[in-house]
């Protein structure tokens, strides 16, 4: 993109320059056919040119900044007519200096009428030509901006959709369930309800509404029983939490996320049993929360950065908090651990 | 007597799968369950069923990874509750799948399917091969390469890959620790691996791009990259050409 729009602007320097030489070259003949030398043809073609040139160079780059709005023409139309009256009269006292010809000085005075007005005819082009592609360049990007905060927002919105669904979650519940039905009814139906609630409590939460730690583990805690019926002795899981943090608030279904992933981790990268661990605490102003599983760091690289699990959380902190510093993670030996901090107000 | 498998690592799924059998009782005898995919292959290799129940998102090794690992595969009824990559995969290719939860009528139609290909009691080659195809479709071949040595099972992170060699039927994969043959084709790892970091430099060479610490002209046109553990690999003309367009040069 930088590229591409850096070769568009060298075309447009090179368009202009070619430009300026077609005029000085037509300007110098002109003034050649009036009876004077080539030599002051010449110098007069190339002083008013230039300035000329640089009329036109302000004229445009003020308007690749500034792009003026319905009923501010006017204010175009008087730079232009003071770009042009300072070309033109620039040309009516510097040239006297470098020509010394009382006929060509007296010529010079003489056509200062025709001078501005085609001075004013090529800054006044420039100046349209300038207000039409800075406003489409402008439209382009508008347009490509927009595009893509749409496709931001629409992916966002489906994977919310999909991590609210959490089909392999629910899918092997489900099955599990099944399985249940025939020899254990009453631990089926146990189950469903843990499952409904557990989906219920997903479906009304909103992302930005802060709740009580002893609520967000309760729901973690149906979460919790549902794996621990799938994966039978091979789970286990212990949950502390000092007295003072019940109280404490967070943002909702901030742990989901890290717990699942910690299980995830656990329990398919390990074939032993696992044990997950949830703390927290208090420190300062700060409510700690504290993840543990335990991982095989012979095969399980943990990703760079702070795994796929873990970047939508730091992400929500991120735009929450404005802070990027809330969540750590550590892997020593076979543990991994995870620790986000929620500032509490 | 057909003599069956069942590899699930959530024990209440492989409840369903032996409830669903018992009525097949006089036509197939269950060895043995397996929680994961080792205890899975142990199990192949002692028994040589004739059918597995296989799950796909399992400890470690997952299904498709077990199933490269096995010599002689036998018939495979994948049941798996959702996997993206796979279904249309082996949709084609495996005796069946099933969805979790699946219900009874779709589970005897399965095996019903099996029981009537069974008759040539050793399945042809090509399926099997075809099959393993689309394992390789599977999300963990990025990440990890499995191999058996001897009767150990060996898991290699990708990243621990210094380069892969052609031989034979085999490709030899070089780690710091060793080398490991896996028997794979090199077109296979081409594709697989991930090419901003694996190039084929050379028709039985494929190397990790970090490793490299020299590139060396060698006769003309050809050239020679020194890894840095010292090994020196051919590279072809068209393999540098490659390699300049992955480095930006």
């Amino acid at each position: 993109m930088a590229a591409s729009t850096h070769t568009i602007f060298s075309k447009i320097r090179i368009a202009f320059f070619c430009g300026g030489l077609v005029w000085a070259a037509l300007l110098t003949y002109v003034v050649h056919s009036f009876g004077f030398t080539w030599y002051i043809a010449f110098i007069d073609g190339c002083a008013c040119t230039l300035l000329l040139g640089g009329a036109c160079w302000l004229i445009n780059n003020n308007l690749r900044y500034y792009q003026p709005g319905k009923g501010s023409y006017i204010n175009i139309f008087i730079w232009c007519l003071a770009l042009t009256a300072a070309a033109t009269f620039g040309s009516r006292w510097a040239l006297p200096y470098l020509v010394n010809n009382t006929i060509y000085v007296n010529f010079l005075a003489q056509s200062l009428t025709i001078r501005f007005f085609t001075n004013f005819l090529a800054i006044g082009w420039m100046a349209l030509f300038s207000m039409i592609w800075y406003s489409q360049q402008e439209q382009k990007e508008n347009e490509k901006r927009k595009a893509e905060a749409e496709k931001l927002a629409r992916d966002a919105e489906l994977y919310n959709l999909r991590q609210q669904l959490q089909p392999h979650f629910l899918f092997n519940s489900l099955n599990s369930i099944n399985a249940l039905i025939g020899f254990k009814p009453d631990e089926a139906r146990k189950m469903i309800h843990q499952l409904s609630d557990f989906l219920r409590g997903t479906l009304k939460k909103d992302d930005q509404q802060l709740v009580p730690l002893t609520e967000e583990l309760a729901h973690l805690q149906l979460y919790l029983d549902i794996e621990k019926v799938r994966f039978g002795h091979r789970l286990q899981t212990e949950i502390s939490c000092d007295e003072r943090c019940g109280e404490a608030k967070l943002p909702a279904m901030l742990l989901q996320p890290i717990v699942e992933n910690a299980i995830k981790f656990g329990l398919y990268d390990t074939t032993d049993s696992v044990t997950v661990s949830i703390r927290a605490e208090m420190e300062d102003s700060y409510l700690a929360l504290m993840v543990q599983n335990p991982y095989d760091p012979k095969t399980a690289k943990p990703r760079k950065g702070t795994g796929f699990g873990l970047s939508g959380v730091q992400r929500r902190l991120y735009l929450l908090f404005a802070r990027t510093d809330l969540i750590e993670t550590y892997a020593d030996d076979n543990i991994f651990t995870t620790i986000i901090k929620v500032p509490q107000i | 007597m057909k003599r069956v498998l069942v590899i699930d690592d959530e024990p209440l799924a492989r409840m369903v799968v032996l409830e669903y059998l018992q009525d097949f009782k006089d036509q197939i005898e269950v060895l043995q369950e397996c929680n994961d995919g080792f205890e899975g292959l142990k199990a192949i290799q002692q028994y040589q069923p004739d059918l597995i129940f296989l799950d796909v998102q399992m400890p470690k090794i997952n299904g498709f990874e077990m199933l490269e690992l096995v010599d002689n595969p036998p018939a495979v009824i994948f049941t798996t509750a959702f996997d993206e990559y796979a279904i249309k995969a082996f949709e084609a290719h495996a005796t069946d799948y099933l969805l979790k939860p699946f219900n009874k009528e779709r589970f005897h139609k399965a095996v019903e399917k099996f029981l009537a290909q069974a008759p040539a009691t050793t399945q042809p080659a090509k399926h099997t091969d075809a099959l393993l195809e689309a394992a390789s479709q599977s999300p963990g071949q990025h990440e990890r390469i499995v191999v058996k040595t001897g009767t150990k099972v060996k898991i290699i992170p990708v990243s621990d890959v210094e380069y892969l060699e052609a031989d034979d039927d085999y490709v030899s994969v070089h780690t710091p620790e060793g080398s490991f043959l896996k028997n794979k084709t090199m077109g296979f790892f081409e594709q697989t691996l991930d090419p901003s970091q694996f190039v084929r430099v050379h028709r039985s060479f494929i190397i990790k791009i970090q490793n490299i610490t020299r590139i060396d002209p060698y006769e003309k046109d050809a050239h020679i990259a020194i890894l840095k553990s010292g090994a020196k690999i051919p590279v072809s003309k068209t393999g540098y050409a490659k390699l300049k367009q992955v480095l930006g040069i």
